[in-house]
């Protein structure tokens, strides 16, 4: 075992040494959007706690989802959420050990950034 | 052989021996909250800006209500397993325990919050 290469190893493939892809970046967004999406979580638990409290406290916490910078936060929480969504959609459907040639994936890719951008303003717009 | 599923001959193995239980926990969350978002996002949306009394009456019904506990409550053992995971990807040893077991508590904790505020909200 004295003689093994212990600092010159290949690397697994990971973020810093893949060319990105479409379908790397979109996999990765994934991930960043489930764990920012804790930022939304917690203040829309906030928002009920606050709404569970009274009015006053209520009246303050809801002016501040929605003032400029909630109206930032919520926006990029339901695009996440959307984007999340359908990149999760992405994921069961290969579960099942259908979509994986390029193609496919490709297309996937598209229609999870696509859907998810239009969804987001859709929701917006109803709401 | 043949008369065990796939997921069967997977289940315990690997050296945790929770991979297969892990996987089909995220699978059994990430259905239920593909019906649970939607609903949400479109009785909890229109809520936010609106007078304290309107808020009230409507998540005191029966529908709203559940919608909004079942989604904080399914959503943050998603967030919980699912972060797991990220973290395990990423760092190790003592950061990566310390950083589990914040998260683990943190999701129990808003789940918690989320359904006592809705219960008193409603009932």
């Amino acid at each position: 075992m004295a003689d093994v290469n212990r600092g010159n190893r290949p690397l697994s493939p990971h973020l810093q040494v893949y060319r990105p892809q479409l379908t790397s970046i979109t996999s990765i967004l994934t991930r960043i959007t489930g764990i920012a999406l804790l930022a939304g979580a917690v203040l829309v638990v906030w928002w009920f706690l606050a709404a569970a409290s009274g009015p006053e406290y209520f009246a303050f916490a809801d002016g501040v989802i929605t003032s400029w910078i909630g109206d930032l936060v919520m926006f990029g929480s339901v695009w996440a959420l959307w984007y999340h969504t359908l990149a999760g959609v992405r994921h069961l459907v290969w579960d099942t050990g259908r979509g994986f040639d390029l193609t496919t994936a490709t297309q996937m890719a598209w229609g999870v950034i696509i859907g998810s951008v239009a969804l987001a303003i859709f929701t917006v717009v109803v709401i | 052989m043949a008369f065990l599923t796939d997921r069967k001959r997977a289940s315990g193995l690997g050296s945790a021996h929770k991979g297969t239980q892990h996987f089909w926990s995220m699978t059994v969350s990430s259905v239920g909250l593909l019906v649970l978002v939607p609903l949400f996002v479109f009785t909890f949306g229109p809520m936010l800006g609106k007078p304290y009394e309107e808020v009230i009456a409507m998540f005191s019904r029966p529908f709203p209500a559940v919608i909004a506990g079942l989604t904080i409550a399914v959503g943050m053992m998603h967030f919980k397993n699912g972060v797991q995971v990220a973290i395990e990807d990423y760092t190790s040893g003592l950061t990566r325990k310390i950083l589990i077991i914040a998260m683990i508590c943190l999701s129990y904790a808003l789940a918690a919050i989320g359904l006592f505020s809705i219960a008193r909200i409603a009932l």
